[in-house]
């Protein structure tokens, strides 16, 4: 059929005009970015994989409880025999790198939609598109923005895991009882203090919940990322697809899994200490 | 109440309006359009209706009405959680509508508190920081603010709590929690809004027992809201009955009662249990015709009750000091005599009250003998007036055939 609109186009030299104009904004960003998630990485895969496996099993175990923390070890070590420790932490380093930026920029915008009508209704349609567009096509401004590598891998991981966490912050705030508000109101507090004191204390264990999905959602993309070479286990499972090899397929999506059970768990078990 | 107290609240004028065009609809207000008219022209509603009122230092002032009267809405207009459209709040002679946000903080975090029918408490915090909370948002340090707190929190009979979360306590014990909040800022204002409709009736009682008590001890002025007219009745010193926005009465309790100022306050306190509020002074017949001891004598005492048409009067001394009762038959018998005096015909075993004695209170006063009351001044003994048995039983019954008959068996009884 024929194109009769063509918004791609418009697209297209959007971004164009964008990669030459904020060329040194863009570098920088790359040069900055590489150099947290690597350190990150340096950090994870430098420590000895015994040490990691004993910290996130006694994680595990003070705050999901004993089979949570049986599962981790057993998990851990399992992906270590496996032969994929290094990827495994190449790719935390990148989960966990993503998930610090998309919660620095989720929580205040969560904040702010949940304050503002109008905010609310640009940022919605936003988040609606930023999750429902095929993670796929974030690679390809990704890659026009930063080339390959590492950042830009937790670039497009983080539009497309940053959603979740700006609608449960929101969420989390509007649902926080009117009554209690205006008490606070009532007794002299400033919309600073309502808002640190009040809403988000009261707010916290649905903006975890919202933290829990991105953290699994970075998960979904980071192994999506592989194909721009991000690294890790995506890279992995990108190989076992090559190759055709599907006992590498399997083995590295195994990874994956056990990797996404223990961060669940982990993360929801924080969620559920907060139980009021 | 004493009429020197000074002023600690004054509502002049307000008004509130809800919607959206708001201009317009006070304007229409103030040219007198109805409720009605001003919905339907622009959309707005009528929140509260052009009040004005005056609380007195100290004072228990009740606002009453049924849900939608604008009550609770009145009341946040006394701290601005609601903006006014229109008119003026002074506290202590400030007007706080002129005040800025800044100043308004102040007032709400030195001047005035106030309790919730949800109690609004922080459930991630223990009794003690909730408690805390109004000292802590106005930047008190930790030691200051944990003593002051421990302090409200004996006050309101929560003593071993602190350290619980407010999931853990019952209803009532929740609101003393808010109680205590409250309390905690030494404000001078109270206001409470619906601050037991959410609790069990017992527990309701309680509470409303033990903040008439805390009141005069405390002496803070409080506002409280309630659609409950019993509980109005029993905390109010005066109470203001709203509907639609509008104050229809304000007044004591049986100031309502025996004189409602619209239809609507008549129909509302019909249901009122009025033995327990009446009393002696708003019954009795003042300035009776007496028999003055010394002075008139069982001639004169018989030409009185001819004019009078009674067949019993009461004697008083020459400093109107009640002494008892004569009656005719024994004036007659005593005329007959010709005695000079009523010394022996005088009653003196006869009952006398004060008049803030309660119709309830009276009833065991009803006798067979069908003697009225006399109702004296609790220092002087002087009288004041006297209650028939008549008007009495007619109070309790309000007319009922099954109420007075059981009235007539008990006193036969007697």
């Amino acid at each position: 059929m024929e194109k009769i609109i063509d918004i791609g186009q418009y697209i297209a030299v959007a971004v164009k005009w964008l990669m030459n104009n904020l060329r040194p904004f863009f570098d920088f960003i790359k040069t900055t970015g590489n150099a947290g998630i690597e350190s990150m990485e340096w950090i994870l895969v430098g420590t000895p994989f015994y040490i990691t496996i004993g910290l996130f099993a006694a994680v595990a175990w003070k705050y999901a409880g004993r089979r949570v923390a049986v599962f981790t070890l057993m998990g851990l070590v399992l992906i270590y025999l496996m032969g994929f420790w290094e990827e495994t932490m190449q790719t935390l380093a990148l989960i966990i790198s993503s998930t610090i930026i998309a919660l620095i920029m989720a929580l205040p915008l969560g904040i702010w939609s949940a304050k503002s009508q109008t905010a609310n209704r640009i940022i919605r349609p936003l988040l609606d598109l930023m999750q429902t567009m095929p993670a796929f096509v974030y690679l390809i401004p990704a890659v026009l923005f930063f080339s390959i590598g590492k950042l830009p891998g937790a670039f497009a991981t983080i539009i497309f895991a940053m959603p979740p966490a700006v609608r449960l912050t929101a969420l989390g705030i509007q649902q926080v009882p009117a009554d209690i508000v205006e008490a606070a109101r009532s007794l002299g507090a400033t919309q600073k203090q309502i808002l640190l004191k009040v809403e988000l204390p009261l707010a916290l264990k649905t903006i975890l919940t919202g933290v829990n999905q991105t953290i699994l959602l970075s998960l979904s993309m980071v192994v999506i990322a592989g194909m721009i070479a991000a690294g890790g286990l995506g890279e992995k499972v990108l190989e076992g697809i090559n190759n055709l090899d599907i006992g590498l397929g399997f083995e590295s999506g195994l990874s994956v899994v056990i990797l996404a059970i223990i961060l669940d768990r982990i993360t929801q078990a924080f969620g559920n200490r907060i139980n009021r | 109440m004493e009429e020197s107290r000074p002023v600690k609240i004054r509502v002049q004028d307000l008004i509130l309006i809800f919607g959206k065009n708001k201009g317009h609809a006070l304007e229409m207000l103030k040219k007198g359009n109805s409720k009605n008219e001003i919905l339907t022209k622009t959309q707005c509603t009528v929140g509260i209706n052009c009040a004005n009122f005056d609380i007195i230092e100290g004072e228990f002032f009740v606002i009453m009405g049924l849900s939608g009267s604008g009550k609770s809405t009145l009341l946040r207009c006394l701290n601005r959680l609601i903006e006014p459209t229109a008119g003026s709040v002074y506290v202590n002679g400030d007007n706080i509508t002129r005040k800025s946000h800044r100043e308004l903080l102040d007032v709400r975090r030195t001047e005035m508190s106030m309790v919730f029918q949800k109690f609004g408490l922080l459930p991630h915090r223990t009794v003690l920081d909730n408690v805390a909370f109004g000292l802590e948002l106005r930047g008190e340090k930790k030691d200051i603010r944990e003593a002051k707190a421990q302090q409200a929190i004996e006050t309101v009979g929560l003593h071993g709590f602190s350290h619980q979360s407010p999931a853990q306590l019952s209803g009532g014990m929740q609101q003393r929690v808010g109680l205590a909040r409250a309390l905690t800022n030494d404000p001078e204002v109270l206001l409470m809004d619906e601050a037991f409709s959410a609790l069990d009736p017992l527990i309701k009682t309680e509470m409303q027992d033990e903040l008439l008590g805390l009141q005069s001890k405390l002496k803070k002025t409080v506002v409280f809201v309630t659609h409950d007219l019993d509980e109005a009745i029993k905390l109010g010193d005066r109470i203001a009955i709203m509907k639609d926005g509008i104050i229809e009465q304000i007044g004591t309790a049986e100031e309502i009662l025996t004189n409602p100022a619209t239809p609507y306050v008549e129909a509302f306190v019909k249901k009122v249990d009025r033995k327990t509020i009446i009393t002696a002074g708003t019954l009795m017949h003042e300035k009776p015709t007496v028999v003055r001891f010394g002075k008139d004598g069982p001639e004169g005492t018989l030409r009185k009750m001819r004019t009078t048409g009674l067949d019993v009067l009461p004697v008083v001394d020459d400093q109107q000091v009640f002494m008892g009762f004569v009656w005719v038959n024994d004036a007659v018998q005593s005329a007959k005599r010709e005695e000079k005096t009523v010394q022996h015909i005088l009653l003196t075993e006869v009952p006398a009250i004060t008049t803030d004695v309660t119709v309830e209170e009276m009833l065991p006063l009803i006798s067979a003998t069908r003697s009225p009351i006399a109702v004296i001044d609790k220092q002087s003994r002087r009288l004041l007036g006297i209650v028939s048995q008549n008007s009495l039983v007619i109070e309790a019954t309000r007319f009922n055939e099954q109420d007075i008959n059981t009235l007539k068996e008990y006193a036969n009884n007697n």
